[in-house]
């Protein structure tokens, strides 16, 4: 048999006998390749941008700064107590009904449903990334935060230098769980209009009005990508966390030979 | 703030809905979960493998996304089944329903690895110990473990339900009116979207703090017996 053939074969069973119509989902490998791009730079958005609000949020709530401290902690508590869909909803659907906002300059930002889906989870993970630095920065051994200051560091320095360094590292299997969490978060952006994986399976069931397809297709990626991020931020734990590994490894040594 | 008045009984109904589909999830979200953590501790081979991939599958597809795929495939296949055995005509799975399944699905997931996590936490000693004195299988369950079971999985039923709370927003997708999908069309309505919004979030907070409240005083009742590290 030749390869046209075979391929023709394949087509017709994909059609005709197989339950899902693969040949279908893989000839339109464009559309999810493009929510494949729109889901990774949407997390990737929502995640830098969170951490960039996140990190002084969480110093200023770690030095007990007075108002602010609590205002931040407001902030948290509304955000993680509230779903996501709302809270993109206010920002897409909500903020455009004010003419103040339409006329402003931050109107073509919040026009753009992918804009608004980025922004609600840079917000949405600003609170949850506040929690855990905030538990990474309580973490720190006193001891190391004092020895700092006994060689003359002053405050700034220590937190830049010593403190920051052995915080942030302890946060990244939580860091690990945020991504995740803000992957799978993510799919609501097919709400606003936005072509990202579930978007593409959305778009592809209309077009072809399949009842399940393309999200079969979907949870096929989502798979893939969450594997994925598991992988390496796995790798990078190990490599961050290769001090604290060796350590509990002898420790696992010791308890086994007593 | 008038059209939020004017609307105030959808949105009273929105919410009872949105509790009501919250606490008829959790409650088979608990079920699965102990069934799930019951084949992973005690069953054979097959049923542990079945346990890990379930939970595997689930905690790897975000739950919209799931939520679709379960109520529109779940539909396909149930009228499939119908034709093939010719027991039933076309059937339409009812939102809420379908609603409860795919959340408690979903959740029963989480909730197989706390009660998992709840049993391990349990000191193997206490089983040693109730074995030794001649109980039962069934004894041991019933009189140690269950009653502990509970205090040590309560904090993480606790994450667990206020994060299914947040998740039952997103049955707006399958066509349910719940309190997002009311307040989006009396937003729609009056073209005062921000503010039916703003109260739907309000809502939502006002039912995680009251979970919160309720939680502590569980929460207080179940550790009672625990010792408390200092």
């Amino acid at each position: 048999m030749s390869p046209p053939e075979l391929l023709a074969l394949i087509a017709e069973f994909s059609e005709k006998q197989s339950p899902i119509d693969f040949v279908l989902i893989l000839s339109h490998w464009d559309i999810f390749l493009t929510g494949i791009k729109n889901t990774i730079l949407l997390v990737l958005f929502g995640l830098v941008f969170g951490a960039i609000v996140a990190l002084p949020m969480a110093i200023a709530r770690w030095r007990r700064i007075a108002i602010l401290s609590e205002a931040i902690a407001g902030f948290v508590y509304v955000i993680r107590g509230s779903p996501m869909l709302v809270q993109a909803y206010i920002l897409y659907f909500g903020l455009a009904q004010f003419e103040a906002v339409r006329e402003s300059v931050v109107w073509p930002v919040l026009k753009s449903p992918w804009f608004c889906a980025a922004i609600a989870f840079a917000i949405n993970s600003a609170a949850y990334q506040v929690e855990i630095y905030r538990g990474g920065l309580n973490a720190v051994p006193r001891g190391e935060i004092e020895a700092a200051a006994a060689i003359g560091m002053s405050r700034t320095m220590a937190l830049r230098r010593i403190i920051l360094p052995s915080a942030l590292r302890r946060c990244l299997p939580m860091m690990a769980n945020e991504s995740i969490f803000l992957l799978h978060g993510s799919a609501i952006a097919s709400m606003l209009t936005v072509i990202d994986v579930l978007g593409a399976a959305r778009r592809f069931n209309a077009q072809y009005y399949l009842a399940y397809e393309g999200f079969l297709a979907a949870t096929v990626i989502y798979m893939v990508l969450v594997f994925g991020i598991t992988r390496i931020l796995g790798f990078v734990e190990r490599k961050t966390l290769k001090h604290l590994a060796l350590r509990s490894a002898t420790n696992r040594i010791q308890t086994q030979l007593i | 703030m008038d059209s939020l008045w004017n609307y105030k009984w959808l949105l009273v109904q929105g919410s009872g809905i949105t509790l009501l589909l919250g606490i008829c999830s959790l409650c088979l979200a608990l079920v699965i979960g102990l069934a799930g953590a019951a084949a992973k501790i005690g069953g054979g081979s097959a049923l542990r493998r079945i346990a890990g991939c379930y939970t595997t599958f689930v905690r790897s597809v975000p739950d919209l996304c799931m939520m679709l795929l379960l109520y529109f495939g779940g539909q396909t296949l149930l009228n499939k089944l119908g034709t093939v055995t010719g027991w039933w005509d076309y059937v339409e799975l009812n939102a809420f329903f379908a609603g409860v399944i795919t959340i408690g699905f979903i959740f029963g997931a989480y909730m197989t690895e706390t009660f998992r996590g709840a049993y391990v936490s349990i000191p193997p000693g206490q089983l040693e110990a109730a074995h030794a004195i001649g109980m039962t299988h069934g004894q041991v369950f019933r009189l140690i473990t269950f009653p502990q079971l509970m205090g040590y999985a309560l904090p993480s039923i606790g994450v667990n339900w206020m994060v299914l709370l947040k998740t039952t927003a997103l049955v707006s997708v399958i066509g349910l009116k719940d309190l997002v999908s009311y307040g989006m069309s009396a937003g729609n309505t009056t073209r005062n979207p921000f503010i039916f919004l703003l109260a739907i979030m309000a809502i939502y907070l006002l039912f995680t703090a009251a979970s919160e409240a309720v939680l502590r005083a569980l929460e207080a009742r179940y550790t009672r017996g625990r010792r408390r590290e200092v």
